[in-house]
């Protein structure tokens, strides 16, 4: 390693570093470094860690393991505050924790002096004026300092904040998916702030999912996968190959056999369906024995449709066919009772019942849903009730001490195993998956994944998810969703692989937007 | 912080998780509930950890006494009572205490299947009282008879509920709100017909003519009859509706369904529920069990009394929350709300034969439920 020069010496460096939330591990002995001058993009699907990484480095959050070099001294950095006078600064994604609204502009530029105590005991008006004045020509911002910060603009906020992180000797700044909310002239403009920094020595750890944002200012593209990091390129840099490296996979070398008992007609059918009345419209069928995975960025429509298909919203337009006939459920009561099922997305919020209640265990999380099939009665029969909860763990190996368990008590994979074996306690023609992957670990999901794909004979299953990995582990075809309307399809049993990472690029474009507009 | 501890009060720390570490957040949630620290106070003066072979045998003597704590208190009481007053333990004595508190156990059990669905009644006091006049009014005014006025009451009751549970699922009134409200009107309405005078036989009405009705002897058996010389008509049919509660309630698929929709509403519709229907339905059987005891109570003491019944809420509500303790359960149950019930009225009997004042009883009350719920919520909270 040559690291004689003194430019060389990165101005900060992160090694080995793994932290795990519970059973599931978000980073993974991840390195990355930083030097002076250079704008390295930090590039991952959902849950990547990517974040996880950034908040490290910033001091947001320790890690378990793993070192810390600023300047090759090694630090623990365990407050932002501390992360901040080593020169380490982080300008945050969502909006509203890039400064404090109800004060001024200049008050804002001035912040971390007046908070630190370093301002001096007198804060006069014209005092906080010429230090905001200085701060601000640093990166040759130009506001109206005295109007309240709050009426800023998602752009100008960003650039208060980066104009503090300058004025504070930033040796590093990490810019967490910084052009998120900004329009093209807007980002222009900060990507030449970025340069001037660059120029500066200012040492940038770019976030981003925004390809034409990476081509524009990284000199390095560094790609995180399951906490991993997967590829480190430099200049010249070719995308296609990093969002594979990001994917996990090469798209071609995925066959699936072929399963379909293609003869029948279809389980689903959408015709000329308008999701929500400013989208465009779109088809979507499925046919028996089919998993068709829906991926597409938080808010792209992907758990509408489901609701749509499930009872619990309409569609604006078109027409939804179950077995060739015309379905329009009015609720879930009449969708479970017509053979459609659904999973929904946060199992804690739509599936599962706080352990005091009754029923609250395996058994009769399962029994809920098939309650007037099993006890015909009223009578609960827990007989019955135990048989099927037996069989269920024994099929996706829930591990539990009894039936009687309530699910508090299992790690969140066996929890979702519980969510999809109630469903699939019950023959049914069509089942509705929402995010069944979430919150569940590498070998829960491989279970759960067989588990979909095993139980399908003539039933068709419909999950939507956000990580594209997720939908091609599970699916026979992917389709991708992008403002409520399906914008490409991927049969992965045969298809051609070109337009479809253009699909998903242009998903992880989205998603930079949504999640900045859930903010809002 | 203050969302998740509020969600956990309800028991629902299991909802507020959010994306991808669901089941973290919820072990989290209810840790911050739970002092970690200050459960385990084992420093140097601590007691030393209990040999191997007494976990051996008794592996959950917390666990029994937390069970069985309600009933043990009881069984203590009883020797003690017995063993001061001999009549204590008569028959005679044991049913005029069943009887004392049939009518506020009927109530509380309607108050456990609002509990049960994430409500909560406030007018059953007021339904039972506002039943009492409406009785009363119904014989000594419009010259009903037994038969008419009780379906009239019960009638009236399930419609209460209805409205209850209509300004609650339908007008989106918090519960509390709506029958808070519910109680305000009840308490009010009672008192126009008779313009706010007692209702008796001979009674003058507003306009000046004089009611010329009595109460049917058939209606005031029901309050005052004993079958086989000791058990009282309203101990009898109360019992019997614990005992179709219970199994309604522990032993049915719709039971199971009243305790999902209060565990978690959105969980309970997505599984096929008919949600809006079953939060009517707990507000309607609560309504019509209050004006059944309502009946009782008329039947009781044969008068439409403008007073009666005041203290009826407080007592069913604490008997219902008593009931969280009972099995340890935790949790609105039928069973718990009647034994609840029971166990006030055991101890007030027990001490009044000991000639402690009166005026003491709601103290006493009072007393019991502050420790029934520490017992459920403080001590009980370690795992079942």
């Amino acid at each position: 390693m040559p690291t004689s020069p003194q430019h060389d010496i990165p101005s900060l460096r992160l090694v080995n570093i793994t932290k795990a939330y519970g059973p599931v591990r978000v980073l993974d002995q991840a390195k990355i470094s930083v030097r002076r001058g250079e704008v390295v993009a930090l590039m991952g699907a959902n849950g990547a860690g990517k974040s996880t990484l950034a908040k490290i480095a910033a001091g947001v959050v320790e890690p378990d393991d793993g070192q810390i070099f600023v300047a090759d001294k090694e630090l623990r950095l365990s407050s932002p505050r501390a992360a901040r006078q080593n020169g380490i600064v982080i300008v945050h994604q969502s909006t509203h924790e890039l400064g404090a609204p109800g004060l001024s502009v200049a008050e804002n530029l001035v912040l971390d002096d007046l908070c630190a105590g370093t301002f001096g005991a007198l804060a006069g008006k014209r005092k906080i004026e010429r230090r905001a004045k200085a701060v601000a020509a640093g990166v040759g911002l130009e506001l109206e300092l005295n109007q309240d910060f709050g009426e800023l603009g998602p752009p100008h906020r960003q650039l208060v904040a980066i104009a503090r992180a300058v004025a504070a000797n930033a040796a590093v700044l990490i810019l967490d998916e910084p052009t998120a909310s900004l329009s093209a002239a807007e980002a222009a403009r900060l990507f030449s702030v970025v340069d001037r920094l660059r120029g500066l020595g200012v040492g940038i750890l770019y976030i981003s999912h925004r390809l034409e944002d990476i081509r524009r200012v990284a000199d390095r593209v560094v790609v995180l996968r399951n906490g991993q990091i997967v590829a480190n390129q430099v200049r010249p840099l070719d995308l296609t190959a990093a969002v594979k490296a990001m994917i996990g996979r090469d798209l071609d070398t995925i066959s699936r056999e072929t399963s379909c008992s293609s003869s029948s007609t279809p389980v689903l059918t959408l015709r000329q369906v308008r999701l929500i009345p400013s989208a465009p419209k779109f088809d979507l069928t499925l046919a028996p024995g089919e998993i068709l995975a829906i991926t597409g960025a938080l808010g792209s429509g992907k758990s509408r449709l489901l609701g749509a298909i499930f009872g619990l919203t309409q569609i604006a337009e078109g027409e939804i066919g179950l077995m060739g006939r015309p379905w329009r459920p009015r609720g879930p009561e009449e969708a479970i009772a017509a053979g459609v099922f659904m999973a929904g997305e946060d199992r804690w919020r739509s599936s599962l019942l706080p352990p005091l209640t009754p029923g609250a265990d395996i058994a009769g999380t399962i029994a809920l849903p098939h309650r007037r099939r099993w006890f015909p009665f009223g009578f609960v029969d827990e007989s019955r009730e135990k048989v099927a909860a037996a069989q269920a763990i024994r099929a996706l190996g829930i591990r539990c001490r009894t039936s009687r368990d309530t699910l508090d008590l299992l790690s969140g994979g066996n929890q979702q195993k519980v969510v999809i074996a109630r469903w699939q306690a019950a023959p049914y023609r069509l089942l509705l998956l929402d995010e069944p992957f979430q919150g569940v670990d590498v070998g829960a999901r491989r279970d759960l994944i067989a588990a979909i794909r095993e139980a399908r004979r003539d039933s068709a299953t419909l999950v939507a998810t956000s990580d594209v990995e997720e939908a091609l582990e599970v699916a026979d075809v992917v389709a991708v969703m992008r403002h409520h309307t399906v914008a490409g399809l991927y049969d992965l049993r045969s298809g051609d692989s070109a337009s479809f990472l253009t699909a998903i690029s242009a998903v992880e474009h989205d998603e930079t937007l949504e999640s900045e507009r859930v903010l809002v | 912080m203050s969302a998740e501890t509020h969600s956990s009060e309800t028991n629902k720390g299991g909802i507020t998780s959010s994306r991808s570490v669901g089941a973290e957040r919820v072990s989290l949630s209810e840790d911050l509930n739970r002092p970690v620290g200050l459960e385990r106070p084992r420093g140097a003066r601590g007691p030393a950890p209990s040999p191997m072979w007494v976990r051996r045998v008794f592996p959950s003597f917390g666990h029994f006494l937390r069970r069985y704590a309600i009933f043990l208190v009881l069984a203590a009481l009883i020797v003690f009572f017995q063993a001061r007053e001999p009549a204590f333990l008569r028959i005679n004595n044991l049913f005029s205490v069943l009887q004392s508190v049939a009518v506020v156990a009927l109530l509380g059990i309607g108050v456990t299947v609002t509990l049960a669905v994430d409500g909560f009644d406030l007018s059953v006091g007021s339904i039972a009282a506002f039943t009492l006049m409406l009785t009363s009014y119904a014989m000594v005014v419009l010259q009903f008879d037994a038969a008419q006025t009780v379906a009239l009451a019960l009638l009236t009751g399930a419609l209460i509920g209805l409205v209850n549970g209509l300004l609650i699922v339908w007008l989106r009134i918090p519960d509390l709100l709506a029958t808070l409200g519910m109680m305000f009107l009840l308490a009010g309405l009672q008192l126009i017909p008779s313009a706010g005078r007692s209702i008796t036989v001979g009674l003058n009405l507003p306009d000046g003519s004089v009611a010329n009705g009595s109460f049917d002897p058939a209606f005031l058996a029901l309050g005052r009859y004993k079958l086989w010389g000791s058990v009282p008509v309203p101990v009898l049919i109360v019992g019997l509706l614990a005992g179709v509660f219970w199994f309604l309630m522990e032993q049915t698929r719709w039971g199971r369904v009243f305790y999902a929709v209060g565990g978690n509403e959105t969980a309970a519709y997505l599984a096929g529920a008919a949600v809006k229907r079953y939060r009517i339905l707990a507000y309607v059987i609560s309504a019509t069990l209050a004006a059944l005891g309502g009946i009782f109570v008329a039947a009781r003491v044969g008068r439409g009394d403008v007073f009666a019944g005041s203290s009826l809420l407080l007592d069913s509500v604490a008997a219902a929350l008593i009931g969280f303790a009972v099995l340890n359960q935790r949790r609105a149950n039928v069973i718990g709300t009647a034994v609840g019930a029971v166990f006030v009225g055991i101890v007030l009997n027990g001490l009044t034969m000991l000639n402690v004042p009166y005026y003491t009883q709601d103290f006493v009350k009072g007393i019991v439920l502050v420790g029934a719920l520490a017992l459920t919520f403080g001590i009980g909270r370690g795992r079942r």
